[in-house]
């Protein structure tokens, strides 16, 4: 099988799987959901709506942020969080070559097992 | 989230057929494209030499999970691990299950590779790199990136 390209590092690899874990969770699917409207949004803002306290939600946008999917900017006394999309397209080309690739090999296997 | 790889194939040939090309180490070598050591055994390390043209230089190592026959054939294993240069034996690796189903005309083969989430607590506190970039793929095409092809 050929799983080749120029992503094969082990940093590349955890960052996916990271970004994977960082999305695997109800609650951040819904913030970065919401953030990927493109508005930062403040903590308040985000926390209004939800039933979950304030510190709860810092600690998902915290896992978030160490993914890379969403960055906190400061605006005057507050601070904002804003979405980054490069993790997530990074994560779907990756997963998109290994999908592509096991369509490869599968189609090698119906050839084998059809003749 | 979805982030798992999917794919369903149907098969014309019988159930007995697609079993032995899945489990019979040579048989899976020559479509896997693998020269492979010895049969799979559940619980053992598998390897080999993969004889993909053009990464013939990469070894093959996967860890059998299980062999419930006619029914279901997993291992585990490093996705994307063929530099030679990287020692992939300390990372997580991920889990492939093939199942198979009779069918009135032959066989469907489903398989999953999951387990892309999976990293030691440690790590998702390290830094990433970070870029600009536009927001290109909408959330769903994440999930649809499992392409569900025949």
């Amino acid at each position: 099988m050929s799983r080749s390209g120029s992503d094969s590092s082990v940093a590349k690899r955890r960052h996916h799987a990271a970004v994977c874990a960082a999305l695997g969770d109800e609650t951040r699917l819904s913030l970065v959901t919401t953030l990927s409207g493109g508005e930062p949004r403040s903590i308040a803002q985000l926390t209004g709506g939800s039933k979950m306290t304030r510190q709860a939600i810092t600690k998902h946008l915290r896992v978030l942020e160490s993914a890379g999917i969403v960055h906190s900017v400061r605006s005057g006394r507050e601070s904002r969080f804003e979405f980054d999309p490069q993790p997530m397209n990074e994560l779907h080309e990756y997963l998109g070559r290994l999908s592509a690739q096991w369509d490869q090999v599968l189609s090698r296997l119906k050839t084998l097992v059809e003749s | 989230m979805n982030t798992r790889i999917e794919k369903r194939i149907e098969l014309k040939a019988p159930l007995s057929r697609v079993w032995r090309a899945l489990t019979d180490h040579r048989e899976f070598g020559q479509w896997f494209r693998v020269k492979l050591e010895g049969p799979f055994v559940a619980g053992q390390l598998s390897q080999g030499q993969i004889t993909h043209p053009g990464y013939e230089h990469v070894r093959w190592q996967a860890v059998v999970q299980k062999i419930e026959p006619e029914r279901l054939f997993s291992f585990t294993w490093h996705p994307y691990g063929i530099d030679p240069q990287v020692d992939y034996s300390k990372e997580t690796p991920t889990l492939v299950e093939f199942r198979l189903q009779e069918t009135p005309t032959g066989t469907v083969l489903l398989l999953t590779e999951s387990g892309f989430d999976k990293v030691p607590a440690e790590r998702r506190a390290e830094a990433f790199r970070m870029n600009d970039s536009g927001w290109t793929q909408q959330m769903k095409n994440i999930e649809s990136h499992v392409a569900q092809r025949q």
